[in-house]
């Protein structure tokens, strides 16, 4: 085997989701399958824990509009649309230098952003 | 904290899934091979994602299999050096605290990585925060199995499981296998806003 890249792109909690969902409901495969049955299983309850288990695409592409002005690094968005942060404490951890690239208000902002594009059931969930 | 890795293998088809679509047993032998299995310097491999080229068939004299080489993309656990993840306290010991994901166990944050000061209490066997709340008093807080932990990933350490020499004195070769995890994580929890989630809750 031979790896060409071993990073060719990054993937969100909610696209892992959306897969490993769907092949564990392809029931032929996973009666064969003993490993993939098994990582696939111990993945997904734990994505069912993280805030993605809410998310729908069409909310995570508003979602990554509205973060365009906060010129954040792929990653940085990549982690905020996974944690779905709902304090500034939160924001600084996962921001680096968020103290001096943004403003008490721009966090404030963007909490406000992740809340009205990721959070939106909370009550019902 | 998921990738796609991109590899490239030849794969063997035996001749009783020629019947099959060739998309199918493909699928179903990368998985088998690489499913639940850590890729050295790649990462923990979860499922296959979509295969991006088959190349042609070969037939070797001898063996009635088919032989495809293939080029896909594979669902691999990596997450990146300072990524925050959340997970749960599997144990505490001397060495640190012991963090599962559920999917991946091997992440230890080390005792220099606590919050500090931190100290392990023998008897409770678990790693207390000793909060200064201050007015000159300590409030324990104590770090228990079960509990849900953020933390920071700092390091990583992959580990190639080379095939033991037979002159290998049989007291090593079981220590050996005890310690040695073939994908290990670092974590850290020294930062405000690191450590269980309880912690934090009303800031």
């Amino acid at each position: 085997m031979e790896v060409l890249k071993d990073c060719s792109a990054y993937l969100s909690n909610y696209e892992v989701l959306n897969i490993l969902q769907n092949i564990k409901s392809d029931k032929k495969q996973k009666m064969k399958q003993n490993q993939l049955a098994s990582i696939t299983y111990q993945t997904v309850r734990y994505l069912e824990e993280t805030p993605c288990k809410r998310q729908i695409p069409e909310k995570i592409r508003g979602f990554l509009k509205a973060l365009e002005p906060y010129n954040l690094t792929k990653c940085e968005k990549l982690t905020v649309l996974n944690m779905s942060p709902k304090t500034p404490l939160e924001i600084q951890l996962i921001i680096e230098d968020s103290e001096d690239r943004l403003t008490d208000d721009e966090v404030n902002s963007l909490l406000q952003v992740v809340a009205n594009f990721l959070g939106e059931d909370e009550q019902d969930g | 904290m998921f990738v796609l890795a991109e590899l490239k293998d030849t794969v063997r088809i035996p001749p009783w899934e020629f019947k099959r679509k060739l998309n199918d047993a493909i699928t179903d032998e990368l998985n088998r091979k690489l499913a639940n299995k850590v890729y050295n310097d790649v990462g923990l491999c979860i499922a296959l994602h979509d295969i991006t080229k088959i190349e042609e068939s070969y037939i070797f004299p001898g063996d009635g299999a088919s032989h495809t080489k293939v080029v896909f993309r594979y669902i691999v656990f990596r997450p990146f050096m300072e990524e925050i993840l959340i997970g749960k306290i599997r144990s505490c010991s001397v060495d640190g605290v012991h963090v599962t994901l559920g999917f991946f166990e091997d992440i230890v944050i080390p005792p220099h990585k606590l919050q500090h000061p931190s100290r392990f209490d023998q008897m409770e066997q678990a790693w207390v925060w000793e909060y200064d709340t201050g007015d000159g008093e300590k409030h324990d807080l104590f770090m228990d199995a079960g509990e849900i932990i953020r933390f920071r990933v700092i390091s990583e350490t992959f580990t190639e499981a080379l095939p033991t020499g037979p002159n290998m004195s049989s007291e090593t070769e079981t220590s050996e296998a005890k310690n040695t995890s073939p994908y290990s994580l670092g974590g850290a929890i020294d930062e405000q806003g690191l450590g269980l989630l309880t912690w934090w809750e009303n800031t």
